[in-house]
Formats: C-alpha cells, sequence, structure tokens
C-alpha cells in the first residue's frame, strides 16, 4: 500500500521503463529464487536419510488431497491475474470479487496445509522424525507463511480499496507487484509439489 | 548553481524550503514529520547523504570494537603459554573480531559510501526508496546491538545480576564467525549462538533491503543520456556488490534458520546421530561465505578506480575491461565455495573442478590490476593521501592475492588449511584490500560530504603507519602458517619455535592500531577545524563534484544531462559538444521526501525479537511472548509505513544561472 511518489523522479523519464516497484518486486523474487532453491535442495539431499524415520512419505503422504489443494492454488493465480486486469482498465467492482476469489481460494489452500500438518503428525511424519520431517515441514511451512503474508498483503489491498485515497489508476501498480507475489509463490508451490511429493512415488 | 558554469563557485546557502501545499496527510490521519535538525531529525531522516554518514559513524565505532579485540587476540599470542585470557573468552574474541569486522565494519563502510556516492555520481536526487534506506540502516544497528548486546549480559552474569537457568557460561558468541553446525547446535555451544543466529538474520534483512534499492536506484535514476557504459566505476561495483548481496545472503538465511530450528524446535538438520549432515552447513554457509568476499572487496576496487584516475590525471584504462572483469569476478564468486572445504574429502573431481575454476578468479583480478597500472603508466601523479594509500591497496592486495593462487591448489591448500598461512592470507585481501581503500576514500570524499578540507602531514603518518603496521603483522604469519602454527588455538608451547615471530606480529598489531587511532583522529580534527574545501578540491571526474560541498539536500538543482563518460572531467577540459546540459528546473520547485518514524519502529520490532529469542533459549521468562510483541511492532511498523503516505514538501533552490 505503499504510494507511487516516494521520491521525486529528477528527470520525468525511467531509463528502463520498468517501474520500480516492480523492478524491485522482480530483484526480491531473484533472491527469494536462492531462498527457495536452497530449501528444496536440502531437501532433495536429506530425503532418502533415512536414520530413526520410521515412516514411509508414501504411507503419509495423501496425494489425491494435496493434488487438489495444489489446483486451488493454481485457480488462485487465475484469479489474480483477472485482478490485475481489472484495476488497470478501472474496474474496481470486478477487482474486489476477483481478489475475494483470490483470498479465499489461497486460504483454503493454507487451510489443507493445516489438516495435511495435523494429519500427518497423527501418523508419526513429525518435525524431528528424521532429516525427511524436518526438510518436510521447514520447507512446506515457509512456503505456507509466504501464502499467509500474500493473503495479508492482499486482504489489505480488498480493505484499502474501500478508502476514499484508493484510486484505480495510481494503485494499480501496486496491486500487479503483489499480483506478481502471488503468481512467484504459487510457481514455487509447483516446483515443491513436484520435488516433495511426486517424487516419492517414482 | 548551474552546471554550465564553471564549477568553483561558493556554496550557496541551503535556501529555505516552502511548504506551499502545508503538511500533507496521510489517509489514517498521520502526518510525516519534517524535522531538519537534532537528534529527531537524525532518527527519522530519510536523506541519503545523513544515512551514508550514520552508516560511517557506526561503521567506524564497530573497526574500534573488532580493532580492540584483535588487540586482545594478540596479546594473548605474543608468548608461549599465556593466560592473558582463558581458551573460552579467546573463542568468543576470534569469532566476533571476524563477525564484527566483516558484518559490522567493512560492509557498512562499504554502504556508507553506496549511501553518499550513488546518487550523486549517477545524478539523482535520492535512492529510489529513501524509507526502505532509513530501514536497512536502523535494522544493521539493531543486528548489530543483537550480536555485541552479548558482552552486557556476559558482563552481568560476571557481577551476578543476571543468570541463566542451566547455568551456562557461553553467552557470547564463540564458534568462529563460519558457525560451522554441529559445533553450534546446542549440545555444544550455549546461547551466544542464539545471539549471533539472530544477529545475523537481522543484519542479512538489512544487506537484502539495501541492496534492492540500490540496484533500482543505479538501474532506474539515472541522469538522462548516463548510459550504462558511462556509469562510474564506483556505481558499477556498487551494482554488481548489490546482486552479490541478494543472490548470497538467501543461503545463509536458509542455513541460519535451520540451526535455530535444530535449537528451537528440535529438527534434525545438523545431529549426525540423526542422519544430519555436517557438510551441509559447510556448503550451505560457503555458498554465502565465499561470495561475501567479493562483496567486502568490489566496493573497494571501485574506490580505487576513482582515486587513481583523478590523481594521476588521466582516464581510467580499459573502462569496460574493469567494468567486465568485475562482472566476471562476481559470476565466478558463486562457482568456488568449495575451495574452502578442499580438505572435507569432496572427491577428486570436485576438488579439481573447484582448484580451476578459483584459478580462474586470477584472471579478472589480474586483469583489473594491470588496468590501474595502465592508469598510472604516464599520468602526472599526485601523491595525495588518498592516493598513496590507494598505492598501497594495489601492492597489499597484489600480495593477499598471490598467496589465494596458492590456496586454489588443493594439494598445497591441504597443507596450509588452518595454518596461520591463511589468516595472513585473507588479512592482506581485507585490511590490505578493503580497509585501506575504504580508508582512501575516506580522504578522498570527506571534503565533500563534511565541506572541510583535509590539512597538515597527518594522512602521511596514518598511511605509513598503517601500512607498515599491517606488513609487521601479517607478513610473518605466511612464515608461522609454513612452520606449523595452527589457527583458533588460544597458545602454543615454548621451543616450537614460534616465539620470535609471534612477538613481532603483536608489534605489528598495537602498530596497526596506532595508526587506525591517528586515522580516527585525524578525521575529528578536520571536522572541527578543516579548511574549507570548495566544491572540486581534487579536480574530480564525476558528478559529485560539480556541486556544493556538503551537497545541499536535494542534491542537484538542475538535473545533469550527461553526454559522455567522466562526464564532468569531459565539461572541464573537453569539447563543446560533451558539456554537461541540465534539465530545465520544474515551475513547482524540487519535491523532497518527508522524514518518518515507521523505518525505525520495524528495526526496533528486530531487535526485540533477536534478543529475546536468545533469552529464551537462557530460560528468562516470557521472553517467548516478548518476541512475539517484537514482531507485531515490527508488522505495525510496516502498516503504519504504508499508510502514512508519500508525504513531502517542494524546495526552490535559488538558481544563479
Amino acid at each position: 500500500m505503499s504510494h507511487a511518489a516516494d521520491a521525486s523522479h529528477p528527470a520525468d523519464h525511467i531509463p528502463t521503463g520498468l517501474d520500480n516497484k516492480k523492478l524491485m518486486m522482480w530483484l526480491f523474487l531473484a533472491s527469494d529464487c536462492m531462498f527457495f532453491g536452497t530449501l528444496i535442495t536440502t531437501h532433495l539431499v536429506y530425503r532418502k536419510i533415512y536414520e530413526n524415520v520410521g515412516v514411509d512419505p508414501i504411507t503419509v503422504f495423501d496425494i489425491e488431497l494435496t493434488t487438489a489443494s495444489s489446483f486451488i492454488l493454481l485457480m488462485s493465480s487465475l484469479l489474480m491475474a483477472l485482478a490485475v486486469s481489472a484495476i488497470h482498465k478501472g474496474d474496481v467492482k470486478s477487482f474486489r470479487w476477483n481478489l475475494v476469489g483470490v483470498i479465499i481460494f489461497g486460504t483454503l489452500f493454507l487451510g489443507g496445509q493445516v489438516y495435511e500438518f495435523n494429519h500427518f503428525v497423527h501418523l508419526g511424519l513429525t518435525l524431528s522424525t528424521g532429516t525427511f520431517g524436518s526438510t518436510f515441514y521447514v520447507m512446506t511451512g515457509t512456503h505456507g507463511v509466504h501464502v499467509a503474508l500474500g493473503i495479508l498483503w492482499l486482504i489489505s489491498w480488498l480493505v484499502y480499496s474501500f478508502s476514499p485515497k484508493f484510486n484505480a489508476h495510481e494503485n494499480a501498480v501496486d496491486v500487479e507487484t503483489a499480483g506478481l507475489y502471488w503468481h512467484f509463490v504459487d510457481i514455487v508451490w509447483i516446483v515443491i509439489f513436484t520435488a516433495v511429493y511426486l517424487i516419492e512415488y517414482v | 548553481m548551474s552546471l554550465t558554469t564553471t564549477t568553483t563557485t561558493a556554496p550557496s546557502p541551503t535556501p529555505p524550503h516552502t511548504s506551499e501545499e502545508g503538511p500533507s496527510r496521510s489517509n489514517i490521519g498521520l502526518v510525516r514529520p519534517d524535522f531538519s535538525t537534532g537528534l529527531k531529525d537524525l532518527l527519522t531522516t530519510v536523506d541519503h547523504k545523513k544515512i551514508g554518514a550514520m552508516y560511517a559513524i557506526f561503521a567506524l565505532a564497530f573497526l574500534i570494537i573488532g580493532g580492540v579485540e584483535a588487540l586482545f587476540i594478540r596479546a594473548q599470542l605474543a608468548v608461549a603459554e599465556n593466560n592473558l585470557v582463558s581458551a573460552e573468552t579467546y573463542n568468543q574474541l576470534f569469532t566476533m573480531h571476524g563477525t564484527t569486522m566483516v558484518f559490522l565494519a567493512v560492509m557498512p563502510l562499504s554502504s556508507a559510501f553506496f549511501n553518499f556516492l550513488v546518487p550523486l555520481q549517477i545524478g539523482a536526487r535520492d535512492v529510489a526508496f529513501p524509507r526502505l534506506n532509513a530501514f536497512s540502516l536502523w535494522t544493521f544497528v539493531a543486528g548489530a546491538i543483537v550480536v555485541n548486546i552479548s558482552w552486557l549480559f556476559q558482563a552481568a552474569q560476571a557481577l551476578g545480576w543476571f543468570t541463566t537457568e542451566n547455568g551456562m557460561t557461553d553467552i557470547v558468541p564463540a564458534g568462529g564467525w563460519f558457525g560451522y553446525a554441529p559445533l553450534t547446535s546446542d549440545e555444544y555451544t550455549g546461547i551466544g549462538t542464539d545471539f549471533w543466529i539472530f544477529g545475523l538474520q537481522v543484519l542479512g534483512i538489512a544487506s537484502i533491503a539495501a541492496s534492492l534499492n540500490f540496484i533500482v536506484t543505479i538501474i532506474n535514476f539515472r541522469a538522462p543520456g548516463m548510459k550504462m557504459m558511462r556509469l562510474p566505476v564506483f556505481v558499477w561495483m556498487t551494482l554488481i556488490t548489490s546482486i552479490l548481496v541478494i543472490f548470497a545472503f538467501p543461503p545463509i538465511t536458509v542455513a541460519l534458520g535451520e540451526l535455530m530450528f535444530d535449537r528451537y524446535f528440535g529438527t534434525n538438520f545438523f545431529r549426525v546421530d540423526q542422519g544430519g549432515q555436517p557438510i551441509l552447513w559447510q556448503h550451505l554457509f560457503w555458498v554465502f561465505g565465499h561470495p561475501e568476499v567479493y562483496i567486502l572487496i568490489l566496493p573497494a576496487m571501485g574506490i580505487i578506480s576513482e582515486i587513481l584516475p583523478v590523481s594521476s590525471k588521466k582516464p581510467l584504462f580499459g573502462y569496460s575491461l574493469i567494468v567486465f572483469s568485475g562482472a566476471v569476478i562476481g559470476f565466478l564468486g558463486f562457482a568456488v565455495w568449495s575451495h574452502h572445504m578442499f580438505t572435507t574429502g569432496l572427491g577428486k573431481v570436485a576438488t579439481a573442478a573447484f582448484s580451476l575454476l578459483t584459478m580462474a578468479i586470477a584472471v579478472p583480478t589480474g586483469v583489473k590490476i594491470f588496468n590501474w597500472i595502465g592508469t598510472l603508466w604516464g599520468g602526472r601523479i599526485k601523491f595525495t593521501v588518498p592516493m598513496v594509500l590507494s598505492l598501497g591497496f594495489i601492492w597489499m592486495f597484489m600480495m593477499g592475492g598471490f598467496s589465494g593462487i596458492m590456496h586454489s591448489s588443493a594439494p598445497s591448500d591441504a597443507q596450509q588449511q588452518d595454518s596461520y598461512f591463511v589468516v595472513a592470507h585473507f588479512h592482506y585481501v581485507l585490511i590490505g584490500g578493503s580497509i585501506l581503500s575504504l580508508m582512501a576514500g575516506v580522504y578522498f570524499w570527506m571534503p565533500k560530504m563534511t565541506g572541510k578540507m583535509w590539512y597538515g602531514k597527518l594522512g602521511y603518518w596514518v598511511a605509513g603507519i598503517v601500512i607498515v603496521g599491517l606488513n609487521l603483522t601479517f607478513f610473518p604469519m605466511h612464515f608461522l602458517g609454513m612452520i606449523g602454527m595452527p589457527r583458533r588455538t588460544h597458545t602454543y608451547l615454548e621451543g616450537t619455535g614460534w616465539e620470535p615471530m609471534n612477538l613481532v606480529c603483536t608489534i605489528g598489531a598495537f602498530i596497526l592500531a596506532i595508526g587506525i587511532f591517528f586515522f580516527l583522529y585525524d578525521i575529528f580534527r578536520t571536522l572541527r577545524k578543516g579548511p574549507p574545501a570548495g566544491d572540486d578540491p581534487w579536480d574530480g571526474r564525476t558528478l559529485e563534484w560539480t556541486i556544493s560541498s556538503p551537497p545541499p539536500a536535494y542534491n542537484f538543482a538542475r538535473t545533469p544531462i550527461v553526454h559522455s563518460r567522466d562526464a564532468l572531467w569531459a565539461h572541464k577540459h573537453g569539447k563543446e559538444s560533451v558539456k554537461l546540459g541540465s534539465v530545465e528546473p520544474s515551475p513547482g520547485g524540487i519535491h523532497m521526501p518527508s522524514n518518518s518514524w515507521f523505518p525505525l519502529v520495524a528495526s526496533v520490532g528486530f531487535l526485540i525479537l533477536g534478543v529475546s529469542m536468545a533469552l529464551k533459549q537462557a530460560g528468562v521468562p516470557y521472553c517467548g511472548y516478548i518476541a512475539i510483541s517484537g514482531l507485531l511492532i515490527t508488522f505495525v511498523g510496516i502498516y503504519l509505513w504504508a499508510l502514512e503516505g508519500p508525504g513531502g514538501y517542494h524546495l526552490h533552490p535559488e538558481e544563479k544561472a
């Protein structure tokens, strides 16, 4: 919810033509790639070390449920794209409804993760179940935190869109920046879903 | 003053700002403060020049703290079987010395130059995100406090004012600046490691935030006509360093997070009996740690590349090669981390590959050194203090580079590993390289920053004493390493033959300290009594010398239009076609951002979070709740930051066009 004119630009032109906030988000996401890359690598290195595990990931994982929640998360990306498109056209009503959709879908995904974690712990896969449990929960949990922060961010925009200061034209780039973040979190989930869940069935 | 006239007119007084808009109210009724002097201004400022100056002050303070720790280390090793400090204290000293010098002295001193110089050199009025810049500064301070407050808790424990639940004595970080797990797991170390983990995480947030800001600034805020290949070399090196930071810090963030989870929540990342692998820490640490070496040295290279052309009155020899070799160093920096792990047994193929890649880094580094020598060649050299320090840098850095090539060969590294030879190598690079060139930068740009000029011969004495002290301290360490003296041991036996050279090293360290003392005294003396510097005391080549010293809040009354590399030099001495132009001033005046409290608030949240999480481990009650409240303070700070609105006022500089 920051505003366009934080620092006056010295000239009326931007050499790259790329908005400051969008460029910043792209760079942050580049940094975040290294972050998730490190977490995923740790998991791939550790997942076959079975000291004291006692539980088999395949018997614990519920691939149907996770597939469904992954689909929900991907669909939220579609709604996010529609929301960004709507605000660029100045259609605040459509923007709000699509944003509500993103928030609901994101929350459903998070709910699925909470249910999953709870269920897995009952089946004996905990944070301290060998190295598999440690990397699994830390990595998927970190992703969950990213989703939760994204939901918080989007709720803030939904609330702010009712403020008299909200200006669809000026704030479109801010929403687009939040959208970039949301799409990134979804794309990372595809990698995690493949590298953590699907790979166990190979 | 106008850019189309000569640039030696007297500095114009800062014109009063007229805020015809009145204080701008934000969406929820918050008003951004408009302090212009005093402590409140420093705490809320978003001006990149003031932030840069504060970075410098904090960095120099930590240079003193890290230096005192080093003097204790050297005093302990001066004679054999010394017991000035205990083995435990010795571990704490070298851990804190390394951590302080890398994260709290050299990096922030580089940041001071980034902050102060980058907008001035690219013809911008500020960085892209002024409040984020203030947030980086205060978050750095918060992280520095989290790491160093451990000394206070240790003192409190010694006085009986503070007790840990389990009576642990290990309150100051003692696991080395590399923090090798599992030696830093909760079985072997006390809450010192927790202070270290949280302090480093907070410092990492500060570094990444600052780097994102600088990349956007450099890419988007260049003056009209300043193409990428016209950027001053210092700005290029800032860009490359910032890119290294945003890619190198996430792996250490993950590693520290995993170590934290092991210590607090019972995970098994580094628990060997549960399948955890100590070597994972080494990979994650050094995939950060090696680029970090270049994060420390590339700004130094940028500073040297600015000073040498000015002091020898020649353009920088091979500008494009300097830029590209900097980029190549940055790229290869990510491909050589395993040369820190030659003795961990990675196998022949990996060792050979990393050996070759490490040797390859010598090529772009050599290119840079030859370019500097080419710049000096045939130049009209003026031996100013910054120039003497720069020449010292080239020599010292070359020495460090040569011993670096020795390490790159895995068989010889196997002999030198963990010996004083390594200590000699990286101190030549990091003191002879980074610190010497940062000192040169301070001497070079202090006149611009403060409007005061250095005077007398003290600067030459500083350069002489520091360079002599540095060689006396670290040159004998090569031999000490060769005859087998190991790193990180608090004492050694008599009759090893190491005694005389250790005594020489200790004497050298105290001489070096005297040099640094005179350096700080020279800054202080100049600030109090230095004569006016004038706008362009060195006959400079870059845009910062076109404006008055110290620069006005808005930097440039009219944004310059650049037509060539070395823009100011071309303007002063070149043809008509390459003279600087300027953008017509906006009739509404220059828009300036207002101050803000919220970057500071968000950083204080991190401080509370870090300290209370470490104390939680010591069994201090309610710390979990205090940690959560710290996190909430950060969140509230960020929300209010977003909601306080743009603020700002308009300035009408009086122009003499």
